[in-house]
């Protein structure tokens, strides 16, 4: 009952929309250039395997996604109501196989993606120490309205929105949070994020393995100074931190009890602060206020 | 006495910033505006008969569209306010935002467009076509429809009535994650303004889809077998049962949040044992499904359009059907992938991450039905068929980030990064969005009983699709750039800016998009008479809802079609069409019970929000009222008897076929007619003034 319509055919619209999106490309790395793209740049283990793993997950994704676009808007193109050479069969009935066939394709890029997925998930697990052999170097961290307070507890020093550690050296976050919604720790040079949340250590395993000062921020939201809560992350060789720890003993104040209060206190855009000595176990009162135990809680393992 | 009478309602609560001043000047001129209109028009007693007390599922489906229409603009221009801030905000500038009040914007701009637009034109579209394509006369439960878009309505006031009174809106996230949303770190009333729109709406969507569930199950025409029902209902009964399974939960997990607010529990607290993991997990086992519920339908609406415009029956319908209870059983366990970062074990991970990534296994089946419909038809490209050409390409670019943001160790690096906002933004735009405009664009000759005009609805979708790769595509560059969501302000050095100009200039362009709907809604209504439906099946349909005359008379069909295969309307009209007969014809009757118990609701809400105690007991007692008197109202039908029925027939067919209109064009008036067309009506204007 229906007859095709007379129009000619045409490339028209195809060739806009290709003209279209190279153009959209072509936007995009003009803007890109001279910038630092940090996922695709990465400065350590974690990070370089986590861009891995999504370069590999992609290009499993592209392999089904741009032959069935193809195949999706050929099939538009050739069967549109103009084209006079295209057959016209609306009664063709698809058999079983068709039916198999559609089950069957994307359930094995389903699996390949499972089969990537699971192994990494489980190699990458944040809270897994780097090398299982040595013992990671210990940042406490505290996520505070709106600041990160670095305690280093092996170094007995303090340091407030920027944090210095050796090149090559495996590092170990213990994340936690005081009066302060959910936040979370996310360094996009060295490696995936992790929650900071009050009466818990996440724990974050990392390592850099280039020199450089990268930026870290919280990535949930915490409330009205969440955009300002930034820090640096400087990576220097194992001679220069020991120096710089060296320095920051000899010069600045202490965090105690008090000084820490003040800290709890809510403020935005805060400057970087150094202590030269941070009194013990602040990190573990702080913990106790809500587990009511010195045990640090950690989820699984 | 006055905190009594008034609780913590005072002058302090009063618009007092620019943006609350500013909404709530065009909030009260809006609604003067509406006044007068109607009263100058003598239209408040066929408005309140004809629409607001009507049952009628075609009416409410209306109302819903009317509503969501509007919200829409609300969170488009919310949505430019957050792209104009970002495109400042770079270095030392700090935009022209405070970062309280953008908080406020995206957690608005996020609640309006998911419950208040999408929910909304969605239970539009099923009130509208469902009942139609089932070949039933009216739902299961009539009043409980009316009572579910009441409810709705109710949430839509709530969730605008901080211009008004009170002056400010959550800015937590549009999810209010605790412990953010509990009084420790958000002590203002914003956060019960969230709670109290999203709980009473969220009720109204739990009855709305207990009613369609009912009326799917059991108010198909005879003959029409689950098997042989058409996809768009097919995916409707996924959606409501998806809803009905997560909703309540939504609203349980909302009460634990207002108990911690009013009462001092502990269920989401930082201190006294309360875990606000808790409410993370409670609320996206309700936030995920809640995606799928939107979509579904949508899916429903593209396997309609597909057939219908490549004049092709669907391609392996089990598998599409399957494919859609596929998802929608899949879509319930994955809620963890949104919080892959709180520090789970790996097995859990993993766990969920596998799960999610089966999900790409039905959708890419319905991808795969639609190109095999498509295959040997004979294709015609109107603006439906745009629309889903548009979508199968976004689908696909968010449904791949979305594989990408299941594999833990990925999701590690792109969380909470724009990465995550483009992601979703494609789903939700291009996947329910563009659904629900290719069906706006399929149906509304059904129900305004002329066609769209094609030039202005391609300009359209021209717009949409152009502006949206130009304010997504910089997204996810942004994020694979470590740049996280809802910033307010950026360092100059990080090199953003660039991209959120761009994403900019993608946002005006959507808005260019908007205005050329209006335009095109407006220059179809001027050439009605050119773009009539008389046949009432203008895209040579195939399923039930084309039998009917557009628009279809309030009890649908004379009298109820058999039906005996799928595609019922197509065969139908290969053995000579719908042919009438005429019976009595029971209707429910109109009623206002609805809008009672929504303002009870409302004032509920409004009271616990206040604090004024008085108010919500007796909105309560109001409520309760409604409820049991509307309980014994036994006359609630009414018989139209075969007689008038075969009367009503005759004369919509005598009607006078094509009334000259003023405005005579051959062709579908393009965008420079339509300008010329309203610059000279508004020039007649003046003139005559003089």
């Amino acid at each position: 009952m229906a007859k095709r319509t007379k129009k000619s055919s045409s490339l028209r619209p195809i060739v806009l929309v290709v003209l279209g999106l190279c153009s959209l490309a072509g936007l995009v790395s003009l803007l890109l250039r001279d910038t630092d793209v940090a996922l695709v740049n990465p400065k350590g283990y974690v990070a370089t395997e986590q861009y891995k793993l999504l370069v590999t997950v992609t290009v499993l994704l592209l392999e089904i996604a741009v032959p069935t676009l193809l195949l999706f808007y050929f099939v538009a193109w050739k069967y549109r109501e103009s084209n006079h050479n295209a057959t016209y069969a609306p009664d063709i009935t698809h058999g079983k196989l068709f039916s198999a066939y559609l089950w069957i394709i994307p359930s094995i890029t389903a699996l390949l993606i499972a089969i990537v997925l699971w192994p990494a998930t489980h190699q990458l697990q944040p809270q897994k120490p780097i090398y299982a052999n040595t013992d990671p170097m210990v940042i406490q961290v505290v996520a505070m309205r709106w600041k990160w307070l670095f305690i280093y507890p092996e170094q007995n020093i303090a340091t407030v929105n920027f944090v210095q550690v050796p090149i090559d050296t495996p590092l170990e976050f213990q994340l936690s949070a005081d009066e302060t919604p959910m936040s979370s720790f996310w360094i996009p040079h060295l490696g995936g994020q992790l929650y900071a949340m009050t009466g818990h250590v996440n724990r974050l395993n990392l390592i850099a393995s280039e020199t450089g000062d990268f930026t870290g921020s919280s990535a949930e939201i915490n409330g009205p100074g969440f955009a300002g809560m930034r820090f640096t992350t400087r990576v220097s060789t194992a001679n220069d931190f020991y120096q710089w720890v060296n320095t920051v003993k000899s010069s600045g104040e202490t965090l105690d009890a008090k000084e820490y209060q003040e800290l709890l206190e809510p403020s935005e855009y805060n400057e970087p602060v150094l202590y030269s000595r941070s009194e013990e176990d602040l990190y573990g009162n702080m913990l106790m206020k809500y587990t009511g135990s010195h045990d640090h809680h950690t989820e699984s393992e | 006495m006055r905190e009594f009478l008034i609780g913590k309602l005072s002058g302090r609560a009063l618009p007092h910033e620019w943006f609350t001043i500013g909404g709530s000047i065009a909030f009260i001129l809006l609604v003067v505006g509406a006044i007068v209109l109607i009263t100058y028009t003598k239209r408040w007693k066929w408005l309140w008969n004809e629409w607001l007390t009507s049952v009628d599922p075609k009416r409410i489906g209306i109302m819903y569209f009317l509503v969501g229409g509007f919200m829409l603009l609300r969170g488009g221009l919310d949505a430019i306010m957050l792209w104009l801030q970002q495109a400042l905000a770079s270095g030392s500038s700090q935009g022209y935002l405070t970062a309280d009040h953008y908080q406020q914007i995206f957690t608005a701009h996020g609640n309006i467009m998911v419950f208040f637009v999408a929910m909304a034109f969605i239970f539009g579209l099923i009130n509208y076509i469902v009942p139609l394509q089932i070949g039933a006369r009216d739902l299961a439960s009539p009043f409980l429809n009316s009572l579910g878009f009441w409810l709705y309505v109710g949430g839509v006031v709530m969730v605008n009535m901080f211009f008004l009174l009170g002056g400010e809106y959550a800015a937590t996230g549009w999810l209010a994650v605790a412990p953010l949303s509990g009084t420790e770190f958000s002590p203002g009333v914003g956060v019960d303004y969230w709670i109290w729109s999203l709980q009473i709406s969220g009720i109204g969507t739990t009855l709305g889809a207990i009613n369609f569930i009912m009326t799917i199950l059991k108010m198909r025409a005879k003959g029409m077998t689950l098997w042989k029902m058409p996809l768009f209902t097919w995916g409707s009964l996924c959606s409501m049962i998806m809803a009905v399974t997560v909703f309540p939960l939504l609203t349980a997990t909302i009460f634990l949040l207002f108990f911690d607010r009013y009462l001092g529990t502990h269920f989401f607290t930082t201190t006294g044992g309360g875990n606000p993991m808790m409410y993370t997990n409670l609320i996206w086992m309700w936030g995920h499904p809640e995606v799928y519920i939107l979509m579904l339908p949508s899916f429903g609406v593209f396997s309609e359009i597909v057939t219908t415009f490549s004049r092709k029956r669907i391609a392996s319908y089990t598998s599409n059907v399957l494919g859609m209870i596929g998802v929608s059983s899949l879509a319930l366990s994955v809620w963890l992938h949104h919080f892959f970062t709180m520090g789970a074990g790996a097995n859990v991970n993993a766990f969920f991450g596998v799960m999610t990534v089966l999900i790409a296994i039905p959708t890419t089946i319905l991808v795969f039905t639609w190109i095999a419909t498509m295959y040997k038809g004979m294709i015609k490209f109107s603006t439906p068929m745009l629309w889903f050409l548009g979508f199968v390409g976004l689908f696909a670019i968010g449904g791949m980030a979305g594989v990408i943001l299941a594999v833990p160790p990925a999701d590690f690096q792109l969380h909470n990064s724009l990465f995550l906002v483009a992601h979703f933004h494609t789903m939700v735009v291009g996947g329910v969005l563009f659904g629900i405009f290719a069906g706006l664009a399929f149906w509304f000759p059904k129900l305004a009983g002329f066609r769209l005009n094609e030039r202005l609805g391609k300009y359209a979708f021209w717009c949409w699709i152009v502006g949206f790769l130009m304010a997504f595509t910089p997204l996810y560059v942004l994020g694979i750039m470590g740049a996280t969501r809802r910033m307010d302000h950026y360092e100059a050095s990080t090199g953003w800016q660039p991209f959120f100009i761009m994403a900019l200039i993608g946002g005006i362009i959507i808005m260019i998009g908007v205005a050329m709907q209006l335009v095109q809604i407006i220059a179809s209504i001027m050439q009605r008479h050119l773009l009539a439906d008389k046949t009432g099946d203008p895209w040579d349909g195939r399923t039930l809802e084309w039998a009917t005359p557009s628009p279809p008379p309030s009890y649908n069909f004379t009298s109820i079609p058999a039906v005996s295969t799928r595609d019922a309307f197509y065969e139908m009209k290969l053995d000579g069409g719908f042919k009438k007969v005429y019976e009595d014809i029971h209707m429910p009757k109109n009623t206002a019970s609805g809008i009672y118990i929504s303002i009870f609701a409302f004032l509920i809400g409004f009271g616990f929000i206040w604090e004024i105690i008085w108010l919500v007991v007796a909105s309560f007692i109001g409520m309760l009222w409604c409820l049991i008197k509307r309980t014994f109202d036994d006359e609630s039908e009414y018989t139209i008897t075969a007689k008038e029925v075969k009367a009503r027939e005759d004369a919509a067919a005598k009607l006078p076929s094509a009334t000259k209109s003023r405005i005579q064009q051959k062709e579908e008036m393009g965008l420079i007619e339509f300008i010329r067309i309203v610059l000279s009506w508004a020039m007649s204007i003046v003139r005559r003034k003089r």
